[in-house]
């Protein structure tokens, strides 16, 4: 009986769930996690919260055993738990929901929930058995379904709560949802909410990872903000107003009005290299209005989830507007292909680099050459001398660190692969250039880089419209924002406006 | 919407047997009914082994040189060797397991594709057969003339008129039961069912992916060396030349079953639907008489490809969009 710290261990179990201490993992290039402390109590919903590349996803990944921690220790119920596996993770109580339903549709409900551990005599499943636990387990959540129905025939809300009343059948103290909602309407998260109640009510412990702050402040007990991998603050969510949780997690100063950065005076050019009215695509982003004109940074800001990625592939042809219009140089434009936008000289440079842009196995040279030659057809093929001058010119310009032009991408550092990617959109000599959360994933050294590069380019009289989660870059590179929420232009910021405060402001308080 | 491919196969199926009562007199008897089933039963359980595959989401193309391997394998542990028959036949299910088990260990560890480990296992093994004996050797071992030939049965002895089955079909059914039984009621069956539906959720469901696929690909090899075993009786012969090109027809037969080429769907029954369809278009064109063999290929290609294009057309009318 060692004395502790803590006031309630006397009596029964610690009030703590779980509690984690200095977490910390990295991935070769990033520190997706650096020393983060989170602890879950027993009977609360618990949000975590964070942008993209914050590190909730890694953490969860600790929890669960999917990935090992460098450092750090994690006690469930007071003691020290480290699982290998998610089935480990699983076996000692802690359940997990993935965003993508982890299921398999066209087994019928019953043996999803039963799947893995269905009740066996002689070897020979007892069908009968396995259909009535999940009858019970579906009832716990008060869901009413045919469990013998199809699972991928079922509406997504429903496969949701199937796969909650899978991860309930073994003995979970902890559940986690990871964005539980993202694909859910009103009512069905209405639904989903009232499960996840009865279920806190029931002593569970509810880790509620989401990016939606009017589901937090409707289900939440407390908040775990991360950003950069580091623990942003934890919070009682009665006591969190809005702005200052926006403020935690994408790092603006919200306390004090802080006057806006001197600018490069707007050049404003009259005519836009880029206009849209009223761009729309059913079930995705609804009535943007923008404009992008020459030598001007222009940047879209909102939380996770609110359509600004959405926007750049609507812009770039790779997804229809199904209303709206573009116009570029003045002209009604028809972008119905990437292919399209590449011939009217837009460039884009997505958000996710690994799966959607260098190709890691080609050389450097390679990657670079990659657009142009794409723009020229495979029939006009540049020659090797050629492709040679252009990848050092790039190399050079863009200061892009490589051992030589025929080292494959895959092996520089993410800095260097966005120069690289960077550099294979201005080898097309673009107009305008949408570069989706250029600066994700690399770091500061590299960072500014970009960031003077993106100023560079601005001079060289191209239009630029910038993504990113990161507010202090936006209010530092652009001249001008479009602040995107629920799939909306909630507001557009110019010259003195463009101030982390006035953007919080727009994403906290357009709720409703 | 899971069975409306098997209910395809049982249309067709029974629309290609009403038209051959109609058209030929003796089309609709039980002693064509047997050959056909004779004649196919080392497809139909090399079948069983593809359907295992399959629907794991994975595919064999070992099946046939097993198959050739097994034949004469036997035939010269009995013939050169002066083994007994059933000790020959107990070594070949053995290395046919054990083989099997090898691709699946290769596809798992080192995350290969099954296309590739399988057509290198083919290779290796259709090599294996020829170095055994380089030409076919009749097997005149009096147990197996006498006791495993064509006409004996263990097993079943039906009707007034004793209507005897042949021991090649009996070991088709009992394939074909035994596979149905392992496939719905036991937990190795549904894993294979979930990890060819979705390998991803399979895994974070916490099945036991790894050993169940090194599973799926033993149980394969133990039913190609099965279907090796029943075609050596049938022939009464071992051939390391013979069967090329056999898992192909396996395969088709899997599809005009019903099961899906992606995984997940599917069933053994569908299978030996898919089987007996082969053999009766067979019955078909050897009754029409003028017309070359070949044309078995030329229907068989067809049904695969309306097949093929049914079950797509049903995933994307379930998926409400195209694709």
């Amino acid at each position: 009986m060692a004395a502790t710290k803590r006031s309630a261990d006397a009596a029964g179990p610690p009030a703590e769930l779980l509690e984690a201490r200095g977490l910390s993992k990295s991935f070769p290039g990033v520190r997706a996690l650096d020393g983060v402390d989170f602890t879950v109590r027993r009977g609360e919903i618990h949000a975590l919260m964070g942008e993209n590349g914050a590190g909730k996803s890694t953490l969860i990944k600790l929890l669960t055993g999917v990935h090992a921690r460098d450092a750090g220790g994690v006690r469930l119920d007071g003691l020290p738990i480290d699982p290998a596996s998610p089935r480990q993770a699983e076996a000692l109580g802690i359940s997990t929901v993935y965003q993508e339903i982890n299921l398999v549709p066209h087994l019928s409900v019953a043996e999803n929930i039963g799947l893995g551990r269905e009740p066996t005599r002689l070897g020979m499943i007892r069908w009968r058995e396995v259909r009535r636990r999940a009858r019970a387990a579906l009832a716990r959540l008060e869901l009413d379904v045919d469990v013998a129905r199809e699972l991928g025939s079922c509406s997504i809300a429903v496969q949701q709560l199937v796969a909650i009343a899978r991860a309930m059948d073994v003995r979970a103290k902890l559940l986690i949802l990871d964005e539980p909602t993202s694909s859910l309407d009103a009512d069905e998260t209405a639904e989903l909410f009232s499960v996840m109640r009865r279920l806190r009510d029931e002593g569970l412990g509810i880790i509620f990872v989401t990016h939606f702050l009017n589901q937090v402040y409707e289900v939440a007990d407390r908040i775990t903000v991360l950003r950069d991998g580091r623990r942003a603050g934890e919070f009682e969510t009665a006591k969190l107003p809005r702005l200052e949780l926006v403020g935690h997690m994408i790092g603006g100063q919200f306390s004090a009005e802080r006057a806006a950065p001197p600018k490069a005076p707007v050049e404003s050019d009259a005519r836009p290299l880029l206009q849209t009215k009223d761009l729309s695509r059913r079930g995705s982003v609804e009535r943007i209005d923008l404009s992008v004109g020459a030598r001007e940074v222009v940047g879209l800001a909102g939380l996770l989830g609110s359509g600004r990625t959405e926007v750049a592939r609507l812009l770039f042809g790779i997804d229809r507007a199904t209303r709206g219009s573009v116009e570029i140089d003045g002209h009604p434009a028809r972008i119905r292909s990437p292919r399209d936008a590449v011939r009217q000289g837009l460039a884009f440079t997505p958000e996710n680099r690994k799966a959607e842009g260098v190709i890691p196995n080609l050389s450097v040279r390679e990657n670079i050459i990659l657009a142009l030659q794409a723009r020229q057809g495979a029939l006009r093929r540049i020659s090797h001398a050629r492709q040679t001058q252009i990848a050092d010119r790039f190399i050079a310009v863009l200061r892009i660190r490589t051992p030589s032009p025929a080292t494959p991408v895959g092996r520089l550092s993410g800095g260097n692969q966005q120069k690289v990617l960077l550099a294979r959109w201005l080898a097309t000599d673009p107009k305008l250039l949408i570069l989706d959360e250029p600066t994700r994933g690399i770091d500061i050294g590299a960072r500014a880089e970009i960031e003077r590069l993106i100023d560079e380019l601005r001079g060289e009289g191209r239009g630029i419209l910038l993504i990113s989660s990161e507010l202090e870059e936006l209010v530092r590179a652009c001249s001008r924002l479009v602040v995107l929420r629920d799939r909306r232009k909630v507001a557009e910021l110019a010259g003195a406006d463009v101030t982390e405060h006035a953007v919080m402001e727009a994403i906290a308080h357009h709720d409703d | 919407m899971r069975r409306l491919p098997i209910l395809a196969t049982t249309v067709v199926l029974a629309i290609a047997l009403a038209v051959g009562a109609m058209r030929y007199e003796h089309f609709a008897s039980w002693g064509v009914f047997r050959n056909l089933l004779v004649d196919n039963a080392f497809l139909g359980v090399a079948a069983v082994g593809a359907t295992f595959v399959i629907l794991s989401g994975g595919i064999d193309l070992s099946v046939g040189s097993v198959v050739a391997f097994t034949s004469i394998l036997i035939a010269a542990l009995i013939e050169q060797h002066g083994q007994h028959p059933l000790v020959a036949i107990a070594v070949a299910l053995a290395v046919g397991t054990v083989f099997g088990a090898g691709q699946g260990a290769l596809i798992q560890t080192f995350r290969l594709p099954p296309f590739l480990i399988t057509l290198a296992g083919m290779f290796f093994v259709r090599g294996l057969g020829f170095v055994i004996h380089p030409q076919s050797l009749g097997i005149r071992a009096p147990f197996v003339a006498e006791t495993l030939n064509e006409s004996a049965s263990f097993l079943l002895a039906l009707g007034p008129r004793g209507i005897v089955i042949p021991l090649s079909v009996d070991i088709l059914v009992l394939t074909v039961v035994a596979a149905a039984v392992v496939l719905n009621y036991t937990r190795f069956g549904r894993a294979v069912y979930a990890i060819g539906d979705d390998e991803q959720s399979a895994m974070l469901m916490g099945l036991p992916v790894a050993r169940t696929r090194v599973a799926v690909y033993a149980v394969a090899g133990l039913c190609s060396a099965l279907a090796g075993v029943v075609f050596t009786l049938y022939q009464q012969s071992g051939d390391p030349a013979s069967c090329k090109g056999f898992e192909l027809d396996a395969i088709a037969a899997v599809v005009m079953g019903g099961t899906l080429l992606r995984g997940g769907v599917g069933s053994v029954f569908g299978s030996a639907l898919g089987v007996l369809l082969f053999g009766v278009i067979q019955t078909f064109i050897t009754f029409e008489g003028t017309l070359s063999s070949w044309w078995t290929r030329i229907v068989v290609g067809a049904l695969v490809l309306v097949f093929l294009v049914i079950q797509r057309a049903l995933l994307m009318f379930a998926s409400g969009r195209s694709p």
